[in-house]
């Protein structure tokens, strides 16, 4: 097992993105990469695909990156980081070149979910099967923020979007979230988990972890969107919590060994396991939620959250079984 | 001049030799025909321990570009090869490889593009890749493959330069089909090539070498909206100038430890010549051909065989054809609904201003691998000679070899 990073070590190590970026007041993503930089171990170049991240920590000639950072496009952060990696192994092999003198590098991919649950999807299970040793961090804020929330694969059901309007016949998106983790766990990396910026050690370890990785790592994490979502900016530590708190986004890890997945819950959510009636009901998070408005308002229905909840309640029995609880 | 070995290689092997020989940092690669032995190849020299490359073997070539990105940015030396819809597929990453200012290389073997899907040649897969900003280079055989996927590091990584390449070359008339081929030793080709330089800039943290350092850290491909993104494509523009110049300046080097030399344009027969073809590829050599035949017959015509498209050399052709009374222009693509092929029109736009222009009639031929043989070659110099007699071009536009 890797060294974990102590609360300690990480209040001591600079901010890798600096304030001052374009982000909403509110946005979860600058709090989770901030995190996820703060568990890096020394050398590291970082690559984002297009969307809210990128725009946002870059407007030239200005950057928020301490750090060696590309963008090249929406679809291929995996892609991208694969070059990355393979220039750095190529120069470590004949000892030439400027990545040559690193003996460990932290590449890592910054992804929204419409550039991973859709468009990024390919280069991510090509980078995922040719087994690059880099981390890729989904930022998922459930719709395409930056160009003015629209639905993609990793939107909730009945969640209202630009493209996915809640009106007076259909209630807002008709598919379920795709479920990305046990897609990426399919491919038999090393190493997944999820986060929630509400738990940032947890983030941290798991970023940690995710370095210390040999091999593609994968990390989900629950990005709650303001604007998007439809609540106050103060509230986004709250909406993160409780996503975890109603296991509508458990927090565990998954590492792959001897060919086998070993699925471990994470403290937040094992507290839950263990003690069941901790399990907050799906409605507490939806309705702080102003997407989820029209399940509330003009009347209650009783039948869609019923029906979010029992997605839920199925989703977590099984993730349980899985970690053998 | 270095010493030389003969080998019996096709143009993708030609390609595969001397990358090998270069040894880039990363090779990333998805297979097409007739590309594919290009990367066949490659992979036997990695599974031999040949060459130090990481070969990364992605899975779109949208990714295969992507990564070569990604591995340049980091300072890598980067190769890939594709044809047809597989430059279709990196299209978006054409223009970002060359925005960003790396010097990638790749091999394109020209293909049709769908559809109906076709795997034969012509060009309408790098002409359609023509705006992105790629420097292109278009081989007549093997041993210009060969010999340009060395010089392509020496042009793309130049520091006035620095812009990615597109060696081009015909599909199976060149991928396919066994030629002699000089070769340089490996020693001769790592010292012709070095090692990749870097340009020096001014980043948000400080001067960088304009590479991923986690020392010097530099941010790329940011946004970049109307106060800046216009100066960007300016330094484009340059730099595509500078590359007219750094062509034949590295040309020079090659030539003296190769011996061959190609410059920007091979005329052919143009002292006297008053009707004269222009083209690319390996056409190119049935019209030097059919020159010879026509000249017994004692007629003057003369061909201009165009080896970089980009950047254009105007001003070189311009001197070149100025005297010739009728040029026709052989274009292996079309641009449908425009009056005429992608370099009839360029040829066209050049001489709008010059006084003495010459009369530019279009050619299309060849379209999805259709055969040119001498004979229909033949009827072009004949209807250009028609029209020099005419004084004027009826139809400007015109197909050869095409069942009408």
């Amino acid at each position: 097992m890797s060294k974990a990073i102590t609360l300690k070590e990480a209040v001591k190590k600079p901010d890798l993105l600096a304030s001052g970026h374009r982000l909403c007041a509110g946005c979860a993503e600058p709090i989770i990469a901030r995190l996820v930089l703060k568990a890096s171990r020394g050398a590291i170049i970082a690559t984002t695909a297009t969307g809210c991240l990128e725009v946002a920590t870059t407007i030239f000639p200005y950057s928020a990156w301490r750090i060696p950072w590309i963008h090249t496009a929406f679809e291929n952060a995996a892609a991208t980081a694969s070059g990355i990696e393979a220039a750095w192994r190529a120069m470590r092999r004949k000892g030439r070149g400027p990545l040559a003198k690193y003996e460990t590098l932290d590449v890592v991919a910054f992804a929204g979910d419409g550039g991973t649950y859709d468009i990024g999807l390919q280069a991510l299970s090509g980078a995922l099967e040719r087994g690059h040793d880099f981390t890729y961090v989904l930022l998922d804020n459930e719709a395409y923020m930056n160009t003015g929330i629209q639905r993609s694969g990793g939107t909730p059901y009945c969640a209202w979007t630009t493209t996915s309007p809640a009106g007076t016949v259909i209630p807002g998106k008709r598919e379920w979230k795709k479920p990305i983790d046990e897609i990426v766990i399919a491919h038999e990396i090393p190493y997944t988990a999820t986060v929630s910026p509400a738990y940032p050690l947890d983030l941290m370890q798991k970023a940690r972890a995710a370095f210390e990785t040999e091999g593609p790592a994968f990390i989900h994490a629950i990005s709650p969107c303001c604007r998007g979502w439809r609540f106050p900016p103060n509230k986004t530590i709250e909406v993160a919590r409780l996503a975890v708190e109603t296991c509508f986004f458990p927090l565990y890890e998954c590492r792959v060994e001897d060919g086998r997945p070993i699925y471990k819950l994470s403290p937040p959510s094992l507290a839950i396991a263990k003690r069941p009636e901790r399990k907050k009901p799906v409605e507490e998070y939806l309705k702080i939620q102003g997407r989820f408005r029209h399940l509330f308002r003009p009347e209650r229905r009783g039948d869609l959250i019923e029906r979010i909840q029992r997605w839920v309640d199925r989703r977590w029995e099984m993730l349980l079984e899985k970690a053998g609880l | 001049m270095r010493r030389q070995k003969l080998l019996g290689l096709n143009g993708d092997e030609a390609a595969a030799y001397a990358i090998k020989q270069v040894n880039p940092d990363v090779v990333a690669a998805y297979p097409i025909t007739p590309q594919t032995i290009i990367v066949e190849r490659f992979s036997e020299y990695v599974a031999d321990g040949l060459v130090d490359t990481e070969f990364v073997a992605v899975e779109s070539e949208h990714s295969a570009m992507s990564c070569c990105i990604g591995a340049a940015a980091a300072g890598a030396r980067a190769f890939t090869a594709t044809a047809a819809n597989g430059l279709a597929l990196m299209w978006e990453m054409l223009y970002i490889a060359a925005s960003l200012r790396l010097p990638i290389v790749m091999a394109v073997a020209n293909r049709a593009m769908s559809a109906p899907i076709n795997i034969h040649n012509d060009h309408s897969d790098s002409m359609g890749a023509r705006d992105s900003g790629w420097i292109q280079i278009y081989c007549e055989n093997s041993q210009e493959v060969y010999d340009t996927c060395i010089e392509a590091w020496r042009i793309g990584e130049h520091l006035d330069v620095q812009l990615p390449v597109m060696v081009c070359l015909d599909g199976f008339t060149l991928s396919h089909t066994m030629e002699n081929v000089l070769t340089l030793s490996d020693e001769a080709v790592r010292d012709f090539i070095g090692e990749r330089p870097y340009i020096k800039v001014e980043g948000h943290l400080g001067e960088a070498e304009f590479r991923l350092d986690p020392e010097k850290p530099l941010t790329m491909g940011p946004l970049d909206l109307y106060d800046f993104y216009f100066e960007h494509k300016m330094h484009q523009v340059e730099a595509m100038k500078r590359a007219l110049k750094a062509i034949p300046e590295i040309d020079e080097e090659y030539a003296e430890i190769s011996g061959r030399e190609y410059r920007l344009l091979h005329p052919y027969m143009m002292e006297d010549a008053e009707v004269a073809l222009i083209g690319l590829g390996s056409t190119m050599g049935t019209v030097r051909y059919v020159v010879d035949r026509m000249r017994k017959r004692g007629l003057k015509v003369g061909m201009v065989r165009m080896r970089v498209f980009r950047p254009f050399p105007t001003e070189e052709l311009q001197k070149l054809l100025k005297d010739v009374e009728v040029v026709g222009v052989l274009d292996k693509a079309m641009s449908f609904g425009a009056p005429g092929g992608p370099l009839y029109e360029e040829l066209r736009t050049i001489f709008y201003d010059v006084d003495e222009n010459p009369i530019i009639v279009d050619y299309i031929y060849g379209l999805g691998g259709r055969d040119t043989p001498p004979h229909l070659i033949e009827e072009a110099y004949e209807e250009l000679l028609e029209v020099k007699r005419r004084g004027e071009a009826v139809e400007k536009l015109r197909f050869l070899g095409v069942r009408m």
